[in-house]
């Protein structure tokens, strides 16, 4: 007789390996069914983090398996894959980021985005023939320098977010989020106009030429072996991603169970009584804005580089609106539940949307038919990726509707008194 | 020589500032309503606007073109369609998306969330529906009647269409200022505001009257897109964010919750807008252009805020704890 966890445990290892090889030797190109093995290879990241229901060391190890090695290999092979891997690990620290804002402090913001853009608009700015012109002399920075501005953003943005927390934290609820996405529209503006009179942004052209890190090693790699430079460039982003959204896990557990992150909650579920029970209101709001803020400055300057170009599109409402929508989706305030909601918000609008529009033009091309009905009446129109907020609105509504505390709710912890006598 | 030029542009800017103030405000009445009933950010709100205003100009072009009556008469008939068909969204909206999330008893946010979800929805909905048909940018019909102008100084004149939206929004003002003072109906609403509880109590229905009160803010988006299609003489799938976002800093402004509030809040940002929008650029030399006038009026919503956050002529809410 086996006994239960173990089971759990044997098909979480078997089924991890099945779908590693088919992945590997079966499904490697863009299509609809090799975006579903794809899919059902991130499947076990979400069983394996379940440490209650999967034994720890097994969790562990099948999640180091897929994140350190499937991945990267699927990703050397056809690169897209890992574009997809940072683009989740960009949205789940940014994801992160916000829970801790909206999710432990309960400070509805709406417009988180602009701490993106301002670490973004950093690394653009001082790494760039653009900066080069802007700053004179010793810019733009070396790739290299990426590290260095890496915690320099976070601080920059934790700064911004006091800044902008500092005037706006004394309102509550609407008011704080009408407050938040007015400031959103303004860092969009600005970034849109500081091209004169001295040009800062570049205006709506955004920057081009930001410089890569370790694009050196990459160059070095890429002669010893047979891989392009590109190839190895993508996975030193990837490890770069893996290694920040670890750390992000690990501050916001931390944060989550200190005595900091007993005070958010105690103002996220009764200010009044928070307070007069000797929480300072505003010191702690400031800290959940700063540190929000300080995980999406990382990003930002990581964002910047991955794509050597920034514009203003990048920053709207929409983006602000979707990351919401992650933490909600994935449950507020519950770690895992956040990373799973950015995941699955980030697959669908990259990978899913388009290639379910991919699989309907060919069966448009090939008039396909269905019961009589030939799919090359479809109207040209009619392509899921065009519509992704359409299909994203209507989860959304569904969502709410069903399972409104999200798809992995977070659970209070019980603590004893003499628990937070040790936190405090 | 630039304060000449000032003095020139003060009385058409002040115009253009009023009426944009005015549509703003007629935006904001909706999202006034729903929230001092419900205490909810309509989000969606401005996409049932935006869908009016496409309700109206369609109506226009394809139903009304040609047709003898006269213009304002034409425009009549297109603003009650528009406000039928926006009514009815709004209705299906909250019985949709909101009302199951009131007896689920769900968390702050969800109806929020669920709020955004119908705005995202909606706009890619109507892009789609539009594109079938061609272009999803639609102009408003050419219609020269609304183009008249009318002197407002000896070498200033505004169109006709400046006076019908000042008519139509003092209209909804005072009609639905009357509503809400003088009907069974208003004071049902004002108690449901007040205590759900304890209007319930009373016998009064409240899921028919927050149901109510969202079709008369959804009839009144979509007059306000009417007005708003014809003033800026074209539409969007997108164009409900911009105002729809301006008219709600209007009803903070104003202090959210009050009708009155809501006009006044509209009306001092359109003027804002426009006194910053035009005289900025021109007294620096064009070094701060137009763009900025939103940053402006954020920014003094924040002041404002600060300073007074309920509003200038909202009341100061009282906390039971």
């Amino acid at each position: 007789m086996v006994s239960r966890p173990f089971s759990r445990s044997a098909w979480l290892i078997a089924y991890t390996l099945v779908v590693t090889l088919l992945c590997i030797f079966v499904f490697t190109g863009n299509g609809l069914m090799d975006t579903v093995a794809f899919v059902a290879l991130l499947v076990p990241l979400f069983m394996a983090s379940d440490f209650d229901k999967t034994d720890p060391r097994v969790g562990g190890l099948v999640l180091a398996f897929v994140l350190l090695c499937a991945l990267p290999v699927i990703g050397m092979r056809n690169t897209f894959y890992l574009d997809v891997a940072i683009q989740v690990g960009i949205f789940a620290v940014l994801a992160l980021g916000l829970n801790i804002v909206v999710g432990f402090a309960g400070l509805l913001d709406l417009g988180f985005v602009a701490f993106f853009a301002v670490g973004a608009y950093l690394w653009a700015i001082v790494s760039s023939p653009h900066g080069a012109a802007l700053l004179g002399a010793g810019f733009p920075l070396q790739g290299d320098a990426f590290f260095v501005i890496v915690i320099v953003a976070i601080f920059v943005a934790a700064g911004a977010g006091a800044l902008l927390g500092l005037p706006v934290l004394r309102l509550k609820g609407d008011y704080l989020a009408i407050v938040t996405l007015g400031f959103g529209e303004v860092i969009r503006v600005l970034a849109n106009n500081l091209d004169k009179p001295v040009n800062i942004t570049n205006g709506p052209q955004g920057i081009a030429g930001i410089a890569q890190p370790l694009t050196e090693a990459a160059r070095v790699l890429a002669t010893d072996t047979a891989v392009p430079a590109f190839r190895w460039q993508a996975l030193i982003y990837y490890a770069v991603v893996l290694a920040l959204v670890l750390v992000a896990v690990l501050a916001n557990r931390r944060l989550d169970s200190s005595s900091i992150g007993r005070s958010w909650v105690a103002i996220r579920e009764d200010e009044i009584a928070a307070q007069a029970m000797g929480v300072p209101l505003v010191r702690t709001k400031l800290i959940a804005f700063a540190t929000g803020a300080a995980f999406a400055g990382t990003m930002g300057v990581l964002f910047a580089a991955k794509q050597t170009f920034v514009s203003p599109e990048s920053f709207d409402f929409n983006q602000s609106i979707g990351i919401l929508a992650m933490i909600v989706l994935g449950g507020l305030g519950s770690i895992r539940g956040v990373m799973m909601g950015a995941g699955l918000v980030t697959i669908l609008n990259l990978q899913i949307l388009k290639s379910l529009s991919a699989g309907l033009n060919h069966l448009r091309a090939t008039g396909f038919e269905i019961l009589g009905w030939s799919f090359a009446n479809l109207p040209t129109q009619f392509e899921p990726s065009k519509y992704e907020r359409l299909i994203f609105g209507l989860i959304l509504i569904a969502m709410m509707l069903y399972r409104p505390r999200g798809l992995v709710p977070a659970e209070r912890r019980p603590i004893s008194a003499r628990d937070a006598g040790r936190a405090s | 020589m630039s304060f000449q030029l000032v003095l020139e542009l003060l009385p058409s800017t002040l115009a253009d500032g009023l009426i944009l103030g005015l549509l703003y405000a007629t935006i904001a009445l909706g999202y006034t309503m729903v929230y001092g009933v419900l205490g909810l950010i309509n989000f969606a709100h401005s996409e049932i606007f935006m869908v009016g205003a496409f309700v109206a100009v369609e109506l226009l072009t394809y139903v009304l073109a040609g047709s003898p009556l006269h213009p304002v008469i034409q425009l009549v008939l297109a603003m009650i369609v528009a406000a039928a068909v926006s009514a009815a969204l709004a209705g299906l909206a909250e019985r949709v998306a909101y009302r199951p999330l009131r007896r689920s008893n769900a968390p702050k946010l969800a109806p929020l969330i669920t709020a955004i979800g119908i705005s995202l929805f909606l706009q890619d909905a109507v892009r789609f529906v539009e594109s079938l048909f061609g272009q999803f940018i639609r102009p408003f019909p050419s219609m020269p009647f609304f183009d008249i102008p009318l002197p407002l100084t000896p070498n200033d004149s505004v169109p006709m269409k400046s006076l019908v939206i000042l008519i139509v929004a003092g209209a909804m003002l005072a009609g639905l200022r009357y509503t809400v003072t003088h009907t069974r109906l208003g004071k049902a609403i004002r108690a449901v505001a007040t205590d759900r509880m304890a209007a319930s109590l009373m016998g009064i229905d409240v899921n028919r009257i927050v149901m109510l009160t969202f079709v008369i803010g959804g009839a009144l988006a979509g007059v306000a897109g009417t007005l708003y299609a014809l003033q800026f003489g074209r539409v969007d799938p997108f164009s409900g964010f911009i105002p729809g976002l301006k008219a709600f800093t209007a009803a903070v402004l104003g202090g959210i919750g009050s009708i009155p509030g809501a006009m006044v809040g509209g009306i001092v940002l359109g003027l804002i807008e426009m006194l910053i929008g035009t005289f900025v650029p021109i007294l620096t030399n064009n070094a701060i252009g137009t763009e900025y006038k939103d940053i402006f009026a954020f920014g003094i919503l924040i002041l404002i805020l600060i300073f007074k956050p309920t509003g200038l002529l909202g009341r100061p809410s009282t906390e039971k704890v």
